[in-house]
């Protein structure tokens, strides 16, 4: 591991200086973590007295329940759109932002701001907006003849969740990609341009090829954010409904756990939640590593 | 700007337009909703034109449940996730860049490891230890036999709940890394010569931390501080679960359960004047400090 080289010699010190960090830690990270480990292999009485150890059971009845499966889908499906929506709209927004010369500043204020609204919130922004009976979108869908009603139809559901997830991420997405486009070297656009090639035609084969790198990250990102941050979204719009057709994993493990009560698959969805989160950070790391070579 | 293309300057401008609008227009629409009546609130469809009823919504939200308390609850964790952080970061960061002692590494990949997993995938746990914090000591106590000595009267007395306090509201969130990788890369960039020449003018480590580094990560602090006030104010499954008292809870969480149910006169009006109230403030910080958010952001994911 990097230090420096020039280094203060004293022995208490360090160890004063690390002591609040270490502790909190110790106390609010890995004793959870090490209470989800150890439930996810036990079972509980129901007054979470007394443990019996029971192997592999919770994830056996975890991945024999149909439900989890519906839930992994929910999630695939949430977060893929979230990422798609997101990262497309928000390479779209900085590329035309990249583009103009006027009104820059303005246009990224009113672009960055829903970053800080709070995700719970972003659901009840969006779910007044497309509410069924009062919502104005629900309105002119049924003036066009679709019936709108995401509390009951599931695909409706998912949609309106998607977006507002979506809507909340785009200028993170914006932000990021802004700054690649940026730091694409002006000459190399002019030259194409000299040899004739088009704006369209310098974008499919130059600016987009420059900016896999931050795709590839914010991908990662993104995922993350949809498997995580969303829980308010979900919490506000749907409740997981209707028929767990939005009830994604990290809704589940709260429903399960504090609504049901059921300790032990709580700790075991953990589990397979820290799995994922662990993989998707291992995998940002080495396209971090990718990121510096690109340049 | 390559070649002065009017037309694709005026798509461009058309295409941003249009995007800045449908960014915006959930925002406006629940603005329009915060300032009617109830009686045009609920109509269908809304009216697209504001009224002029926002202060009142906004005071009949005020009302309801303990709003002003909430926001200012709100502030408290957003300022103590922010401040806390940072201050336990700059420390922990300077002992693991400029010291050397044992098990160094240790505690560097203890500190890693945490960068990894979000509140909500230990949610559970995590609550349990908020339940009561002095747990790990309740257990070390036991395994170690020390608790037997006293017959077990030492665990039955360690008991410290954190519900419904700010110390359970903010530590669990504050108990992550992101802050200490940050200052840790940045003290990597500084030069040697620096730390060389404060050390022969005798200036001791806290001398040392608090004249050169500290001024020096000003701009990190300021760029980390936007990014965790608003990470802080805009917590949700945590203070729902940890607070039961609506006085303790936060602002964000009093708005969601204004949220109307199936009833005959849904206040959606009060429940737009709260939101907007409660978006406010992380959002004038974003805007009123683009250029640290911006760095804060960039620099955070690196």
């Amino acid at each position: 591991m990097i230090g420096k080289k020039v280094v203060f010699r004293s022995r208490g010190l360090p160890l004063l200086l690390l002591a609040p960090q270490l502790l909190v830690i110790l106390v609010f990270f890995f004793w959870p973590a090490g209470q989800a480990v150890f439930q996810a292999f036990h079972l509980a009485d129901p007054f979470g007295q007394h443990f019996e150890y029971v192997g592999l059971e919770n994830f056996r009845m975890l991945f024999s329940s149909p439900e989890y499966y519906d839930s992994l889908w929910a999630t695939a499906v949430f977060s893929t759109g979230v990422a798609a929506v997101s990262l497309g709209s928000g390479l779209l927004l900085a590329t035309f932002v990249d583009h103009i010369r006027r009104g820059r500043a303005v246009y990224k204020s009113l672009i960055i701001w829903p970053y800080a609204v709070a995700p719970v919130l972003a659901g009840v922004l969006w779910l007044f907006l497309f509410h069924p009976i009062y919502g104005v979108v629900a309105f002119a869908l049924a003036r066009g003849g679709m019936a709108w009603n995401p509390l009951l139809d599931s695909n409706q559901a998912m949609a309106l969740v998607v977006m507002a997830a979506a809507w909340k991420q785009v200028s993170y997405n914006f932000v990021f990609f802004l700054a690649g486009l940026q730091a694409i070297p002006r000459s190399v656009i002019e030259a194409a341009a000299i040899d004739g090639a088009g704006p369209m035609y310098r974008f499919r084969t130059i600016i987009l090829p420059l900016l896999t790198p931050t795709t590839f990250f914010l991908l990662v990102i993104n995922l993350v954010y949809a498997f995580f941050d969303t829980f308010g979204i979900i919490h506000a719009v749907t409740h997981g409904g209707p028929g767990g057709a939005t009830n994604i994993l990290v809704y589940k493990v709260f429903a399960d756990g504090f609504i049901g009560q059921d300790l032990g698959s709580s700790a075991a969805q953990s589990i397979v939640l820290m799995v994922i989160v662990v993989s998707l950070t291992v995998l940002q790391f080495r396209f971090l590593e990718r990121k510096v070579h690109y340049g | 700007m390559i070649e002065n293309n009017r037309t694709l300057a005026l798509v461009a401008h058309a295409f941003l337009l249009l995007g800045v609008a449908t960014v915006g227009f959930p925002l406006y629409y629940a603005f329009v909703g915060a300032s009617l009546p109830i009686q045009e609130v609920l109509q269908v469809p809304m009216p697209l034109v504001p009224g002029d009823r926002l202060l009142e919504n906004m005071a009949a939200a005020w009302d309801k449940g303990s709003f002003g308390r909430q926001l200012v609850n709100s502030a408290i964790m957003a300022l103590v996730i922010a401040v806390g952080k940072i201050a336990i970061s700059l420390l922990s960061a300077f002992a693991i860049t400029y010291f050397r002692f044992p098990c160094r590494t240790l505690a560097f990949w203890a500190i890693f490891v945490t960068l990894m997993l979000p509140i909500e995938v230990r949610i559970v746990p995590t609550y349990e230890v908020a339940a009561n914090a002095l747990a790990p000591v309740a257990w070390l106590m036991k395994v170690s036999g020390i608790d037997d000595l006293f017959g077990g009267r030492i665990t039955a007395n360690l008991q410290w709940s954190l519900l419904d306090s700010y110390a359970g509201l903010t530590l669990p969130l504050i108990a992550s890394a992101t802050a200490t990788f940050l200052f840790r890369q940045f003290y990597l960039t500084i030069p040697d010569d620096l730390a060389e020449a404060a050390k022969i003018d005798g200036a001791g480590p806290m001398r040392f931390f608090r004249d050169v580094l500290l001024p020096l990560s000003t701009t990190n602090i300021a760029a980390l501080a936007v990014i965790l006030f608003v990470f802080g104010w805009n917590q949700y499954l945590w203070p729902l679960l940890i607070t039961t008292d609506p006085s303790m809870t936060t602002v964000v969480v009093g708005v969601a359960r204004l949220i109307p149910g199936p009833e005959p006169l849904p206040a959606w009006n009060v429940a737009m004047a709260g939101g907007l109230v409660a978006l406010l403030p992380p959002v004038a910080v974003v805007l009123l400090m683009q250029h640290w958010f911006v760095k804060g952001l960039v620099d955070t994911e690196k």
